[in-house]
């Protein structure tokens, strides 16, 4: 448990992905099994405990100390966990050494409700501060210490001569404390064997499209697609030792998303594997990305949501069928057999992604550019491109070169105002790096009407090392407000910093004082040049969203209660 | 609430002796200020007159320049002088070189104000010596439970085991020009580390009286403009530079903090420490309480930090408590270090180049 919360604590505070690489890699080559794969574990998501909840610990807390003195202590720290760690008495413990976190692990998951108070805070008892903080995070779930599952699993490839997407290939089959992963990641082992009916086969991916790729396109040679704006998935279905059926939705990292996408899951039964996109469809119709975005990021899901929100896939490609592996064979003849299964499949939940009619590379930029022209109703909307697909590719996991490409509609671009900027990590912790720009928008009422502006997003990247360093000195020569690492930056109509954003698309948000979100915002272009008064409006933006969500939020609001 | 109150009044200007006709560590000029210790928000220049303790009165001419009062006079550690009737005496604090409490006696009425101070042992100044008193004035700094300062010993020997686990890495130390930064020097040296150390140029001046003031700080050298020669060093600056363009120089520092707060994680991130180091020249909860029963006080006022906090305990102890909510002075280093960065800061990085 002790090096486990060394881990976590250095972890916290680590910005750089390579340094964070290299601490786990230590950790995982310094500590025996079962400890580095119970890290493992709790880094990936991996363990949750059921009873160990925020009310049990503030109850916890409340036993050993003043309630008033505890309430001031959480007002300043903000972080329940972090309060606990470091309020709780230190030395209660005696001379009990703290337990390994397979302890932990091993009588947290066998305990009863009632006997986990006792269990945690007797541990606390035994830990110093850190061993706390780490404890408390570990039991209460969501470590957050800025490493996700897929970083995790490339630290363990990175012990050997594994690729990532190696580690995810057998993943799904394997449980904490995953000794023959480390044994095999090491060298010292075989690839784990895997009775999983349904593993995850990592996915291939495309290349952006360059100019030379382009004018090289001839039909004969390339499938043209459309690229939809959902998530890429994998729908898998195999039979295990029993013969029954097991079905799986994967995320295009090898996330497992099968509890949140009930709908989609049922739909496949018969045992295939598809490749496709995460879209939500209602009345045949494929909406806003916003809406699909109602459905991530949640382990379960209501049925009042699954009937608002239904899912769907529509299908790319067939990884497999009827337990014929099929990913050797070229992507002209997946291409019949997808169609045959789609076909056979006759289910609502899964469609087929139309191919692109497209004779030479002229007729491939209309069509990315106006994809509404070949592709009938309102589904055009959710298309953000197309794929070019060779029509003799294997699928192969990863990137192979010349094989597939994608080529994306241009950005949307706005003139935003400079509003408010914080400095970056790492490398770029000096640096003004992170800004929060705005457009205008008319307050008020009458004479007392007026122009502001609003912030509509943030953006911390697309300029280049010596754009960052102009806009850090702007920064630093116009700052007219401190909030602790933010600066406000002068923002009038006559003075101030005009940044060209670059946007992939637009959503209606709730969160959001300006009532819009941006997906993928970044910095195109420095508009030294421009006065912030000629910076775009609010008006612009909204023009841009989906037809579904154009209603102002208020009474949008108002419609769903 | 009324012991101690004609002896020591709250003005304007700061805590105020009507008998004796001064203020100690006033926030703006007066006739008669005594002064607990440098830090910039309690030792101010413009003052009639000024009794403070010998380095503190260095501490002062060193950021002030020498014509930083009208009269200056030295007050011994535990002698007392008589100023209008009042008995004065000066007893160290243990917060930075010099510092010092103040103690007040008239008629049998004994008060003492803390001014900041701590507990933990600092090779760089005579530790705090507890004095029995009626009154005690102290400081709440880090005034909540949450807040208990390891021993410096163990967070240096985190600093030296990152200097091995990044070995290419300039370490670059934001630590208080006054006491933290000689501080952290000195526990260094303790722990064997023997390289030369360097310096920010605005933390230069004061290291050199440390040293005037027979205090070993070791080899230091000022930056100047080899940052880039000084890959797997240790660089000491103000904390306010970590973030600004001269860190820049460094090519991919490590970016520690020795502060206090740093024990509070989100504190740490605002401060960009990718390595906290809790380091305090404040008393910690802990030691806040110890000291007050010490000092046997039956009524204790609470100048500044976290008021509410030690006011609460103190009632629960069955002392009478109240928070004075004096205003102007800074929690170790939130005026302290834009002190730095605005006044000395600028010049230094030209000096430094």
């Amino acid at each position: 448990m002790i090096r486990f919360a060394r881990l976590l604590d250095r972890l916290s505070f680590e910005p750089r992905r390579s340094a964070k690489l290299a601490l786990m890699r230590e950790h995982f080559l310094k500590t025996p099994d079962p400890e580095r794969g119970l890290a493992l574990a709790a880094l990936t998501g991996g363990l949750s405990f059921r009873h160990a909840k925020p009310a049990m610990l503030r109850a916890l807390v409340a036993e050993r100390v003043d309630p008033h003195l505890f309430a001031l202590s959480y007002d300043f720290v903000g972080d329940l966990s972090e309060t606990i760690a470091l309020i709780w008495p230190n030395g209660e413990g005696g001379d009990a050494s703290p337990p390994a976190l397979a302890e932990v692990v091993e009588r947290l998951e066998a305990a009863r409700r009632g006997e986990v108070p006792a269990l945690v805070s007797g541990w606390l008892d035994m830990l110093d501060e850190t061993g706390r903080w780490a404890l408390l995070k570990l039991v209460t779930g969501g470590l957050r210490v800025g490493v996700s599952a897929r970083l995790a699993k490339t630290a363990v490839a990175g012990l050997g001569a594994l690729e990532p997407d190696d580690i995810e290939e057998v993943w799904h089959g394997l449980d904490p404390p995953y000794e023959t992963l480390f044994a095999w990641a090491m060298g010292t082992g075989e690839r784990p064997r895997s009775d999983d009916p349904v593993p995850f086969r990592p996915p291939m991916l495309a290349h952006p499209a360059e100019d030379r790729d382009l004018e090289a396109f001839a039909p004969e040679t390339f499938a043209v697609e459309w690229k939809w704006d959902g998530i890429r998935v994998q729908a898998a279905a195999g039979r295990n030792g029993e013969g029954e059926l097991r079905r799986r939705l994967y995320s295009r990292t090898g996330e497992d998303l099968s509890t949140a996408f009930p709908d989609v899951v049922e739909a496949l039964d018969v045992e295939a594997v598809i490749d496709g996109e995460l879209l939500v469809v209602i009345d045949g119709e494929v909406r806003s990305f916003n809406s699909l975005q109602q459905r991530l990021n949640r382990k379960t899901v209501t049925p009042k949501l699954l009937a608002s929100h239904p899912a769907a896939i529509r299908a790319y490609d067939l990884l497999s069928v009827d337990g014929e592996d099929l990913r050797d064979l070229p992507f002209r003849d997946r291409r019949a057999r997808l169609e045959a299964f789609v076909a056979r499949l006759a289910s609502p939940r899964i469609d087929l992604s139309p191919l692109v009619e497209a004779a030479d590379p002229r007729a491939l930029a209309s069509a990315r550019n106006a994809p509404e022209t070949l592709h009938a109703g309102a589904d055009a909307q959710a298309i953000e491109g197309l794929m070019l697909k060779r029509w003799a590719s294997p699928y192969v996991p990863g990137r192979p070169k010349g094989q597939w490409y994608k080529w994306k509609r241009d950005p949307h671009r706005i003139d935003a105002v400079l509003m408010y900027a914080q400095r970056g990590h790492g490398k770029r912790s000096s640096f003004y790096s992170d800004y929060t720009f705005g457009v205008w928008r008319s307050a008020g009422e009458g004479d007392d009407r007026d122009e502001e502006l609003v912030p509509v997003g943030k953006a911390y990247f697309g300029f280049t090392d010596e754009e960052l360093a102009e806009i850090d000195r702007f920064v630093r020569q116009n700052t007219v407000n401190r909030f602790g690492p933010v600066r406000e930056v002068r923002h009038e109509a006559a003075a101030g910093l005009v940044l060209e954003i670059a946007f992939e698309g637009l959503n209606r948000s709730t969160r959001h004082k300006s009532g819009v979100a941006m997906r993928f915002p970044r910095v195109a272009r420095l508009r030294f040049d421009k006065p912030p008064a000629e910076a775009d409006r609010i008006e612009t933006l909204e023009a841009l969203l989906p037809p579904d969500e154009r209603a102002p939020a208020a009474s949008r609001k108002a419609r769903t209660g | 609430m009324t012991l101690g109150a004609d002896l020591l009044t709250l003005t304007a200007a700061g805590l105020y002796c009507p008998q004796g006709g001064f203020h100690i560590d006033p926030t703006r000029p007066v006739e008669r200020a005594l002064i607990t210790h440098g830090h910039a928000d309690h030792a101010r220049a413009g003052h009639g007159a000024v009794l403070a303790s010998d380095e503190t009165l260095k501490i002062m001419a060193v950021r002030y320049g020498e014509a930083f009062t009208g009269t200056r006079q030295v007050a011994g550690s535990g002698e007392a002088v008589d100023i209008d009737g009042v008995r004065v005496s000066f007893h160290p604090a243990g917060h930075v070189l010099g510092s010092m409490q103040i103690r007040l006696e008239r008629r049998a009425t004994r008060l003492v104000v803390s001014g900041d101070y701590k507990r933990q042992a600092d090779p760089t100044c005579a530790p705090f010596e507890p004095v029995a008193c009626d009154v005690f004035i102290t400081e709440a700094t880090f005034g909540l439970p949450v807040f208990r300062h390891p021993p410096a010993c163990g967070e240096i020997a985190r600093l030296l085991a990152s200097l091995q686990t990044f070995p290419g890495r300039t370490h670059l130390v934001g630590a208080y020009a006054l006491g933290k930064a000689q501080r952290v020097i000195a526990e260094l040296r303790a722990a064997g580390y023997d390289r030369t150390i360097y310096l920010h140029g605005a933390l230069e001046k004061l290291c050199r009286l440390y040293e005037a003031e027979g205090i070993d700080l070791g080899a230091l050298e000022a930056v100047g403009r080899r940052a880039k020669e000084l890959a797997g060093e240790i660089v000491l600056c103000p904390p306010g530079q970590l973030a600004d363009r001269w860190a820049r120089r460094f090519g991919d520092p490590v970016t520690a903090v020795a502060s206090g707060w740093v024990r509070v994680r989100a504190r740490a991130r605002q401060r960009g420490a990718e390595l906290p180091l809790v380091i305090s020249d404040h008393a910690d909860w802990d030691d806040l309480r110890a000291t007050i029963r010490e000092t046997g006080a039956g009524e204790v006022w609470v100048t500044h930090g976290a008021e509410e906090a030690l006011v609460h305990w103190c009632r629960q102890q069955g002392l009478a408590a109240k928070p004075l909510n004096l205003i102007g002075y800074g929690d170790e280093g939130e005026a302290e270090p834009e002190m730095e960065t605005v006044v000395t800061g600028e010049t230094a990085e030209r000096q430094a180049g």
